[in-house]
Formats: structure tokens, C-alpha cells, sequence
């Protein structure tokens, strides 16, 4: 009898022994919360925290969303789609017109961005030697402020085409004809020749700004070492190739970053142009196209999560530019 | 005078330039030529052939412009263009101007953290950020609103503005700031009273960027309001007009030239802004 109340009260003491254990223990993590809140800087925290939950808010949660959602399945709403683990991925990686887009993503990228930082470079050191510099840098800029759907109507009119019987109202066509040619239907010609036309138009929005920002680094180099190059005997292609080159190198570098990123991303000029048609198809149209035209959300994610991988190492190479400025300081 | 010989040096020089500036500058001009023929010439001859008669009257007018303002809706498109882009830029400029005071010259935990994922954050797809958002945004009501893109704006376009905004603060002399803080001022009032003031520029420069970026925007009003025709900005209804109007050059050219006058506006004017923002935008300090 006895043991059996003792066997009773026990699970009781242990009881509230484990409750005093628990009363310390909020105890203790009140105090310690607390002396975390007072040591919180608030007012620092205030100027920061509009923009960060901005950030956290359209930025941060739904990247983190995407990624998970690119192994659920396709539904119209946006939640309880079925998982299907790497179904989506596989589509992303083996679909043929998935394919033709990370193909031509990867010839914009290569032309686009050597094709933006050469001529940007070019026509820095070039029209520092002129003197009617500022018109021409002005002229070679004007594409940078207008849109890329301003820029796709202002390159959809100089590809137009019309039947060798009629007159041709475009002049790319127009010079054709004028040189006794057959006119062409520039934007049906795949795969290579419309998706080149399509990025000239990329090309030619986002030299003057590459020019610009060379241009501001090849006017910081002292003049006096390109003299001294000169006196030495070297002819202006050894001056710009063993002097100018290597000393805006690191411009040049953080310049051709910045247009991968840019045109990894391509969507406008496709969007507009020729939405994806004739095998001009990219990443970022075809993303928008599951999910807007076809409300394949599942798929749609897994393609923008493609996009972001492609960006990834862009974003660490800033994150160490970034840092070892910091360090600079 | 320049002698012949140098002149004779430097052809190759001028000759590529002069081709440059021909490729850069003849398809806008064939654009703004074309708008202001009549449909009737424009859809009968090349725009080139103006040329040898270029300023002979009678064969431009404004016939098409008035056509695409008041019948296609581009006036309204126009106006919810600004209508979107002022106050986007405005709120985040403003956001963007505490957060770059923050991370430059208040102390507390994680802040190097936090602003590294900030640059990071920079490069992100916005493509990443969408299906998740629409359906709280529908929820919200948010979706098709002017306020709904307000914030997308503001809050996609806050990681270079505020990265651009600290580069500047970052390098005003700490002296500054210690005389400040002697004489009693707050955080808040240094901010406004010292800060602000100081960094009108570099403000200008982010808020002319935002401003033309949130213009020229396509993706993001396609997302958040292509359900509704009238908050549509300029860009929205041109792409609609070139899919559903695609060989109406009167139309195409016309409209596209409304679209482009504003920011042309406010590169000819502001061009030092605008250098300016691109210059502090190269991650080099």
C-alpha cells in the first residue's frame, strides 16, 4: 500500500520537479530574451527594417518558395499541386523547345556580352581622340534611356519584309532590294540568322552603356603612360594593346559581368519580337509562357530556378567584389 | 590646323565612328520619320525615300499621333506610365535613402551579413519572385492596382538603390557625423538635418535611374497588371499593339515614339544624373 502511494506520488514529484526545471528555464530564456531585446539596437533596426521587409517579403520568401515549388506538379491553383519530384527538371533539361532556349541563351550571352564590352571599349578609346566626342558618345547612348519595347518596334520596323512585288518599307530590306537583291523575311530565318538580328537589337540598347563606364576609366589613366609608350616607339595598336588593355581590364571585367547578368535574363526583345516563335525561344520568355499562358506553375518555377542557377556564380563574384571593397576601405 | 598628313591618319578614325553613329542613329530616325507620314505613303514607299524632297511640307502631320493618343488609348496608357513611375521611384528612393543610412553608419548585429545578401539579392531573376507573390496578391486584392505594382517596384528595384545610396553615404567624412552626435542630435535628426541634404545628388542620380527603369519596365506590369487594360503603362499597350496590330506602321511607330519621349526628355535634359547613376552603379566605390 505504502509503496503503491509512493509509486504515485513519485510521477508527481518528478512532475513538479520538472516543472520548477521548466519555470527556471523560462526564467532564464525570459532574461536572456530580454537582455537580447535591450542589447538590440532599435533605432539602427528602424531605418533598415521598412526596406528589409520589403526585400524579405518579395524577394527573399518567394525565391525560396520557387525553388520548392519546381517539384510539385502543375495545377491552376497555386498550392496542393501533387509532388513529382524531378519531373519538372527533367522536362526543364530535355524538351526540345527547353533546349533550343538554354541554346539560344547561351549565344546571347557569348555575342551580346563580347559584342557590348568590345564595342563600349572600342569607342571609349576612340572618341577620346576626336573632337566632337560628346555628340557621338551622346548618340551612341540615346538606346540606353528608351525601353526594350521602344527599342523591339524601332528594330521589328528596320527587319520588316514585304513580297518582292511590293515596295519595302523596311530598310534592311530596302538596301537588299537597292543592291539587287530578293527581300528576306529577316526574323524567320532560324536558327542562327533571327536570333543574331534579335540580339543585335540588345546589342545596340546596351554598348552606350558600357562605353560610358569605360570610357570614364580610360579618361583616369594617366596620359603621360601612353606618351612614354609612344616615345618608346610603339604604334597605337601596341599602346592600346600592352598599355590601354591591361589597365582597363578590371573595368572591363566588372562591365562584362554586368551584361551576362543583364542578358541571362533577356525576356523583352524576345517577348515582343517574335514571342519565342521561329526558334528565338529564351529562358525567361519560355518561364512566362508555363506560367501565365499554360498555368504549369511547376514547371514554370523549375525554369525560373534555371535562371538563378545560371546567375549564382554572377552573384558570388559581386558578393567578393563587394567584400574586398569593403576591406579596401 | 590640323596638317594633311594627320588628317589623312585619322580617316579610318572618323570613318568608323561616323559608321557607328549611322547604325546607331538611322533606325530611331526612320522611326520618328515614319510616324509622322500618312498611312497611305508609309504602307507605299520606304521612309528613305523622303529624303530628296526631306523638308518639302505637306507630307508630314501629326495625323497619327492624335490617332494612337485618343483612339488606341496610349493617353491613358501614358498617364498610368507616370502614374506607376513617379511614386514607385518616390517611395522607394525614400526607403532606399534610411536603409543606405543604416547599413553606412549605425552599428547592430548582422548588418555586413545583411548587406551582402542585399548585394547578392541585386542579380536576382525576378522570375524567381512571381508565382509565389500572385496569389497573396490576390488575396490582398493587390493584383491589377496601382499600389500592388507600387510596392513590387519599390521593393525589386531596393537592392541597387540602396546599394547606389550607400556607396555615396558611405564616403561622407566621419567628422561630420562626430560633431553631430557632440552637439546632440539624434540618429534621425543627423540623418535628415546633415545626410539628406548632403546626398541630394547621388539621390537625383538613383531617383532618375528608378524612374526610367520603372518607365521602361515591361515584365513587371505584365505580371501584376495585365489582367486590366486600364492601369496598362505605355510599354504593356505597345506590346499588345504589336501583337495584335503588327504591320500598322503608322500605329506601331507612332506609339512607340510616345513611349520614348519621356525618357528621351530626361536624358537631354539630366544626361549628368544619369552618367552619373551608371558611373555608381560599377561596383568599384
Amino acid at each position: 500500500m505504502e509503496d503503491g502511494t509512493a509509486e504515485r506520488e513519485r510521477p508527481q514529484r518528478v512532475v513538479r520537479s520538472l516543472g520548477t526545471a521548466f519555470g527556471r528555464l523560462v526564467l532564464k530564456t525570459g532574461r536572456a530574451v530580454y537582455g537580447w531585446l535591450r542589447s538590440i539596437r532599435w533605432r539602427s533596426w528602424a531605418f533598415v527594417a521598412p526596406a528589409l521587409v520589403l526585400i524579405i517579403f518579395f524577394l527573399v520568401y518567394p525565391t525560396v518558395m520557387t525553388v520548392v515549388r519546381s517539384f510539385f506538379g502543375r495545377t491552376t491553383s497555386m498550392f496542393g499541386a501533387p509532388y513529382v519530384g524531378l519531373e519538372n527538371w527533367h522536362y526543364v533539361f530535355t524538351n526540345d523547345v527547353m533546349l533550343t532556349a538554354l541554346r539560344n541563351n547561351a549565344l546571347w550571352a557569348v555575342l551580346f556580352t563580347i559584342c557590348t564590352t568590345g564595342f563600349g571599349l572600342v569607342l571609349a578609346v576612340m572618341l577620346d581622340r576626336v573632337k566632337y566626342e560628346k555628340i557621338a558618345k551622346s548618340i551612341i547612348f540615346i538606346p540606353a534611356a528608351i525601353s526594350f519595347v521602344g527599342a523591339s518596334v524601332v528594330w521589328k520596323f528596320v527587319y520588316a519584309y514585304r513580297p518582292a512585288s511590293l515596295n519595302q518599307v523596311g530598310i534592311l530590306n530596302g538596301l537588299v532590294v537597292a543592291l539587287g537583291g530578293e527581300p528576306v523575311g529577316w526574323l524567320l530565318q532560324r536558327p542562327w540568322l533571327n536570333n543574331i538580328l534579335l540580339i543585335v537589337v540588345g546589342i545596340w540598347m546596351w554598348t552606350g552603356f558600357c562605353m560610358v563606364i569605360l570610357s570614364a576609366a580610360y579618361k583616369n589613366i594617366p596620359k603621360q603612360l601612353l606618351e612614354a609608350a609612344r616615345i618608346d616607339g610603339a604604334n597605337e595598336w601596341r599602346v592600346f594593346r600592352n598599355v590601354i588593355l591591361p589597365l582597363l581590364a578590371p573595368t572591363a571585367s566588372v562591365v562584362a559581368t554586368t551584361m551576362i547578368v543583364q542578358v541571362l535574363k533577356v525576356f523583352d526583345i524576345v517577348y515582343v519580337m517574335t514571342n519565342g516563335n521561329y526558334s528565338t525561344e529564351v529562358i525567361a520568355n519560355r518561364m512566362y509562357k508555363e506560367a501565365f499562358n499554360y498555368f504549369n506553375y511547376g514547371r514554370a518555377s523549375a525554369i525560373a530556378v534555371v535562371l538563378l542557377i545560371l546567375i549564382v556564380p554572377f552573384m558570388i563574384l559581386n558578393i567578393r567584389r563587394f567584400a574586398a571593397q569593403e576591406r579596401g576601405r | 590646323m590640323m596638317n594633311p598628313r594627320k588628317l589623312i591618319a585619322k580617316t579610318p578614325l572618323h570613318l568608323t565612328i561616323l559608321l557607328f553613329a549611322a547604325i546607331w542613329i538611322i533606325p530611331t530616325l526612320g522611326l520618328l520619320i515614319t510616324s509622322l507620314r500618312d498611312p497611305a505613303s508609309i504602307a507605299g514607299s520606304g521612309w528613305w525615300t523622303v529624303f530628296p524632297k526631306l523638308f518639302s511640307g505637306g507630307q508630314y502631320s501629326l495625323e497619327n499621333y492624335v490617332g494612337v493618343i485618343f483612339t488606341e488609348g496610349l493617353g491613358r496608357s501614358f498617364l498610368n506610365s507616370l502614374f506607376i513611375s513617379v511614386p514607385a521611384t518616390a517611395i522607394s528612393t525614400f526607403i532606399a535613402s534610411f536603409a543606405a543610412f543604416g547599413f553606412a553608419w549605425m552599428r547592430f548585429h548582422g548588418r555586413t551579413i545583411l548587406f551582402m545578401l542585399l548585394v547578392g539579392l541585386m542579380v536576382v531573376p525576378l522570375q524567381m519572385t512571381f508565382i509565389p507573390i500572385l496569389p497573396i496578391y490576390a488575396k490582398l486584392k493587390l493584383a491589377g492596382t496601382f499600389p500592388g505594382i507600387w510596392l513590387a517596384h519599390t521593393a525589386y528595384g531596393l537592392p541597387l538603390t540602396t546599394y547606389l545610396v550607400h556607396n555615396f553615404m558611405a564616403g561622407i567624412p566621419k567628422d561630420l557625423f562626430d560633431s553631430a552626435s557632440i552637439d546632440g542630435a539624434s540618429p534621425l535628426m543627423t540623418f535628415w538635418r546633415i545626410v539628406i541634404p548632403i546626398s541630394v545628388p547621388a539621390l537625383a542620380s538613383v531617383f532618375i535611374f528608378q524612374f526610367l527603369w520603372i518607365w521602361n519596365d515591361l515584365l513587371v506590369a505584365l505580371i501584376y497588371l495585365s489582367a486590366k487594360p486600364d492601369v496598362a503603362p505605355l510599354t504593356l499597350t505597345i506590346a499588345n499593339l504589336v501583337t495584335n496590330r503588327g504591320q500598322d506602321w503608322e500605329l506601331l511607330t507612332a506609339a512607340a515614339f510616345v513611349s520614348m519621349a519621356l525618357p528621351l526628355f530626361v536624358f537631354f535634359s539630366l544626361q549628368r544624373y544619369f552618367v552619373r547613376g551608371i558611373l555608381a552603379g560599377s561596383v568599384k566605390g
